[in-house]
């Protein structure tokens, strides 16, 4: 009722009140109770509630692009670690490069949930989740180029021909010296 | 999987460039090596049991050893192993404190401290001539100082002090036709008689005055007829000739230096008389002579006369005389009945007089007695007691006493000629182990006290405790089969032709067993093959190995194969096959449905026969006939020859398992200029795990990897005798390598200024050898790699994953596959005796060669420290890949030894053998000694060490979840009481 008026958030778009509506404009002849003030968001002015959701949805986008951008950190940051741990393959090495190819993945798989807080008619999140994929996908592929520095990429023809056994002979051949 | 596969390749090879040096730690030596000690067959033996001192034998034996043995219990006090060309002639005992041994044909005089074996002196005589070599102590008991040990050898007779081996006198008795037989140096006397026979016509006496050396007398007489050369010196003036023909004996006395002959018809002797021969046994007054595989005793009276007095059958083996209380000599002779041998001694002039006669039971499998030594010691009841040193057929050495058999050794093993491994017979349900097994409690003990010693906790009891502990570790003497295949067999085919089988655990026979042939007593073992070695059928059949022997020495005498079960030792057949044996040749590839490899035995008529001889074996092998070589190397000519299978040679016999071969090439090396040294081809049933070598820059080179490549080393002939007889001008190595299906030379390097002997292993692709090089008075190691050119196009990755390529097809030798190849030499410090490879059983692992050293000990060298690709300054990259930097010699790491301080005397071949684990490899040497060790040329990276303490383990597991729950408790009631607050 008053109470669940009152929790309305300004962040509704719209809202059905299920509240007994014989009751209510009858309770606005009846006086209110003392100590009561009747402060309804019917009375504010619809203007001012526009621009403050245009205000709201800025921010929104605001948030959006700074989340989709925020990998372009962790891209530098990776590289300077990568560039750091040098192309020989040991621990700290291979360490850094998994991580660099996981966050990305981790990232790709929860794009959706990352955007969900912005989720707005007004706000257009298309461009920040464009942005934010690209993003990761450079980090996925410098984390793959990093690999593939490190030599762990079966690139070459040596990659391939490592396991073969020789092939068999045709032919077979014994002898030497004659016991004596 | 490539991706896994090369996670792998790179976790070894950082494993192994982790720590170059292999070696162990001082509680580590004897957990995984064994060695065990030999001295060879005796061929002399010299009591020393003087009343005070510890009782010794002074031995010498036919791998030019001398030692001193324990006579108690047969332990060596004392071992000298002198080289392969420093035979030993003759051996005795000096002042009651020297032994003086005489070798290399009598020009070599040492004298060795008899209690520690100490030498004292070493006296080099001169010597112009090949001679018989005779040493001469005289027996002194008085200890008088002033007397000379005689020594004629090279033509010389010498006269040497034995307190410092100062040369007193010589005489020179090189004249031509002159052959000195016997130095007689009569007790209490000043003269030494020199009896020789000129032209073996003529006998000259020459007495010399044994102070000053001058010839105070010289007799001759002419006999009419011609002396064979077998003499027997019965007393201090006569000696017994054979005559020529064979059927006289002649009596020489030459008292006063008046020669006379008498002689003797040995049929006047013998009724059934034919070629007699005059037997070793230094009897007096007597002699002993084989005739018609009989042996009779003549004895030889005052006057020269000959009469026999007894005779035995041929299975005898007799003692030189020895003196016995009150001027009385005995003698002892052994003999065979059924299982037992019978030792009897006798007095030597009455022969019914028997001294002593023992029977004691004897293994069959030590055959025969061969040689037998007595010695006398007085029993408390003041009789004399005889104790009886007899070396059998095998060569095992045994001491007789009181009947029974006091000690022996298996004196066969120090003359192994071929080796091969066998597996262990898998554990069964039924088979009991809880003997050997732990229980729960013991088990946890062991581990407690490990914990200790891993803690430094351990007092100086519980380390002892520790070291008996691990020496003892439960499994690993057991008699089956184990996971990672640490527990094998070694069979060791000896010269005796006895074939031993050792555990790789603690180095015992497990079994031993001399061959037998139904058409000859003893046939000579020539080499040892692995005949069946069951995958299918592991539980229920037994593995066995092929012997193929001699009956007689020639190359054309009749062949012998014999099969003998590896798990009990036991001939399963022996058959006498009819033709000669020249080479074997097993067909690794082809097994039959019982898992028998065949084999192909070529003869001297140049037929090869099959084997096993069955209609499934022939249709196999029918199959692949045309694809059959088989290549011959005539060293003597410098020719090698290859065959092919032709037909069946039904023609010319009924046997269908024979076939003719036709001769496809020869390779002829000019004999003016070259003379084969030494050829190798690669072990046959070595494991290659690919035929791919990447380089840093993943470049692919295909290794030309081929069973049918032949490594040929020749020298020029005028290099081929000694190091440093020729000048660096003179000779020239020249080294091949050629296929034996098509006789091409794939391959040719010379080296000049260098000569033999080369010493080579050849694995996968590649060849190591080593020689000496004049004109750096150095010794070099090359080594060749081989690739496949006409290969190294596939380099398309997509055609690669697509698996189109030609890399897995079957190639043949006709194909002509192009090949080049990368060589570098380096500088080696030391001379070389042999060199073998590891070998793993997937090949996976890196490679170390292991180098028996002139010193007889084994260095571990890695493969990596002889790869052409070493240059002066790697790259990083090729640093990562453990590419070292090029140096001019091969480091010499006293840490990789592998054979740590001990010394495997007469080092003669190091024999390698996968186990199951892919890091580990059996490593076996052989000499006069024999050593084993495991090996594990990148570390043991698929196992956790010996020492790893799994209770620290447990208990760390155990503490951590302990902690784990009390802290849970703790924080579950820290927040509860945070949430009262």
């Amino acid at each position: 009722m008053d109470k669940g008026k009152a929790v309305m958030g300004a962040g509704r778009r719209w809202a059905v009140d299920f509240s007994d509506q014989s009751t209510v404009p009858s309770s606005r002849d009846i006086l209110d109770p003392p100590g009561f003030s009747r402060v309804s968001p019917e009375q504010d002015d619809s203007a001012t509630s526009r621009q403050k959701k245009d205000a709201e949805a800025n921010w929104k986008l605001q948030k959006a692009w700074e989340v989709a951008q925020s990998p372009f950190k962790n891209l530098m940051m990776m590289g300077f670690m990568m560039w750091m741990a040098g192309n020989t393959v040991h621990l700290f090495s291979i360490g850094i490069t998994f991580s660099a190819l996981w966050q990305p993945l981790s990232a790709l798989q929860s794009v959706g949930k990352v955007f969900e807080p912005f989720k707005d008619n007004k706000v257009e999140l298309l461009m920040p989740k464009l942005v934010f994929l690209a993003l990761n996908l450079g980090g996925l592929a410098l984390g793959i180029w990093k690999l593939n520095t490190l030599g762990l990429l079966p690139t070459h023809a040596s990659d391939w021909v490592s396991s073969l056994p020789p092939p068999q002979e045709v032919e077979h051949s014994g002898g030497g010296f004659a016991f004596h | 999987m490539a991706m896994a596969l090369r996670l792998y390749l790179l976790l070894i090879v950082f494993v192994s460039s982790a720590i170059v040096s292999f070696s162990l730690y001082e509680d580590q030596v004897g957990l995984m090596d064994w060695h065990q000690r030999y001295i060879g067959k005796v061929k002399h033996a010299v009591f020393h049991t003087q009343k005070t001192g510890r009782k010794r034998v002074i031995v010498s034996t036919e791998e030019n050893v001398v030692a001193s043995l324990d006579l108690r219990h047969g332990e060596i006090f004392w071992r000298h192993v002198l080289g392969t060309k420093d035979a030993i002639d003759g051996v005795d005992i000096a002042l009651g404190k020297y032994v003086i041994t005489l070798s290399s044909e009598g020009s070599m005089l040492r004298a060795w401290n008899l209690p520690d074996g100490q030498m004292v002196w070493e006296t080099s005589l001169h010597s112009a001539q090949h001679s018989k070599s005779l040493l001469s102590v005289p027996v002194n008991l008085k200890f008088d100082k002033d007397y000379s040990i005689l020594v004629f050898g090279g033509g010389y007779l010498h006269a040497v002090s034995p307190i410092d081996g100062e040369l007193l006198w010589k005489k020179d008795f090189t004249a031509e036709g002159f052959e000195v037989q016997r130095v007689l140096q009569p007790l209490e006397s000043s003269i030494v008689y020199v009896l020789g026979f000129l032209h073996s016509s003529e006998a000259i006496v020459y007495q010399i005055d044994s102070k000053s050396g001058e010839v105070v007398a010289e007799k001759s007489k002419a006999f009419p007829g011609r002396f064979s050369g077998e003499i027997s010196a019965v007393s201090n003036d006569k000696v017994v000739v054979l005559d020529s023909t064979r059927s006289i004996l002649v009596t020489i006395s030459f008292v006063d230096g008046e020669i006379s002959f008498q002689k003797t018809l040995i049929s006047s002797l013998v009724e059934d008389s034919g070629e007699a021969e005059i037997l070793s046994p230094l009897l007096s007054n007597m002699l002993a002579v084989k005739v018609n595989k009989r042996t009779i005793f003549v004895r030889v009276g005052d006057q020269g006369k000959l009469e026999m007095v007894d005779s035995l059958s041929d299975e005898t083996a007799m003692s030189d005389s020895l003196p016995v209380a009150d001027d009385q000599v005995a003698f002892a002779s052994v003999h065979h009945e059924g299982s037992k041998i019978h030792l009897t001694v006798k007095l030597v002039d009455d022969l019914d007089t028997v001294l002593l006669r023992e029977s004691i039971q004897m293994d069959q499998h030590r055959g025969r007695v061969d040689r037998v030594f007595i010695n006398n010691y007085i029993k408390t009841d003041r009789s004399n007691g005889f104790r009886a040193l007899i070396v059998m057929e095998d060569h095992s050495l045994l001491l007789l006493q009181q009947g029974a058999i006091v000690w022996s050794r298996e004196e066969g093993l120090a003359s192994v000629t071929d080796v091969t491994t066998a597996e262990l017979p898998v554990e069964k349900d039924g088979v009991s182990v809880a003997k050997v097994e732990h229980t729960l409690v013991d088990w946890l003990k062991g581990h407690i006290l490990k914990l200790k010693g891993s803690l430094l906790l351990a007092s100086p009891e519980d380390v002892v405790a520790i070291q008996e502990m691990r020496m003892k570790s439960s499994g690993r003497s057991k008699l089956t089969r184990d996971h990672n295949g640490f527990r094998k067999l070694f069979i060791a085919l000896t010269r005796a032709g006895k074939l031993f089988a050792l555990h790789t655990g603690d180095g015992r026979i497990v079994w031993s067993t001399l061959l037998n042939s139904p058409a000859c007593a003893r046939p000579s073992g020539i080499s040892l093959y692995q005949w069946q070695v069951p995958h299918h059928h592991a539980m229920d059949e037994n593995p066995s190995v092929l012997v193929v022997g001699r009956c007689g020495s020639d190359s054309s005498s009749p062949g012998v194969l014999s099969f003998v079960d590896v798990y009990t030792g036991k001939e399963i057949s022996s058959s006498d096959i009819g033709h000669s044996v020249v080479q074997v040749m097993p067909l690794p590839l082809f097994t039959d449905s019982t898992e028998q490899r065949l084999h192909l035995i070529a003869d001297t008529d140049g037929h090869v026969h099959l084997y096993p001889k069955t209609p499934e074996a022939l249709g196999i092998f029918q199959r692949e006939f045309q694809n059959v070589y088989w290549y011959n190397v005539e060293g003597d000519d410098g020719i090698i020859r290859g065959h092919g299978m032709k037909s069946s040679c039904a023609g010319e016999t009924a046997d269908e398992y024979c076939f003719t071969t036709r001769e496809l090439w020869t390779v002829v090396f000019p004999s003016e200029s070259e003379k084969i040294i030494s050829t190798l081809t690669r072990k046959p049933n070595e494991v290659v795990h690919t035929q791919a070598k990447v380089s840093t820059d993943q470049d692919v080179l295909y290794k030309y990897v081929s069973r049918n490549l032949l490594f040929v080393a020749t020298v020029s002939p005028k290099g081929a005798g000694e190091i440093g007889s020729v000048t660096p001008e003179e000779s020239a190595l020249v080294v091949y390598l050629i296929d034996t299906v098509t006789g091409r030379i794939l391959h040719r390097l010379s080296h000049q200024g260098c000569q033999g002997p080369v010493h080579a292993v050849f694995s996968e692709n590649w060849v190591v050898y080593h020689y000496f090089n004049l004109r750096a008075h150095k010794y070099e190691v090359t080594v060749v790699e081989i690739y496949d050119q006409s290969r190294a196009e596939n380099k398309n990755v997509w055609k690669l994953v697509l698996g189109k390529h030609n890399l897995t097809a079957p190639i043949s030798s006709y194909s002509r596959p192009e090949m080049f190849t990368k060589s570098q030499s380096y500088f080696f410090p030391q001379s070389v005796k042999t060199i073998a490879v590891t070998s793993t059983a997937k090949g996976i692992t890196s490679k170390q060669l292991l180098i028996g050293t002139i010193g007889d000990q084994i260095l571990a060298l890695d493969k990596r420290f002889v790869d052409p690709r070493r240059t002066l300054n790697p790259s990083q990259a090729e640093k990562e890949e453990g590419i070292i930097p090029l140096t001019d010699s091969l480091p010499i790491i006293p840490q990789s030894y592998i054979t740590h301080s001990l010394k495997v005397e007469g080092l003669r071949g190091i024999v390698t053998a996968p186990a199951k684990l892919e890091s580990t490899t059996h490593v076996f040497a052989y000499g006069v000694d024999l050593f084993y060790t495991r090996l594990a040329p990148s570390k043991t990276y698929d196992s956790l060490t010996d020492d790893f303490s799994y209770a620290l383990l447990l208990i760390t597991i155990v503490a951590l979840v302990a902690a784990i729950y009390i802290t849970w408790a703790l924080s579950e009631k820290k927040e509860l009481s945070e949430k009262w607050r």
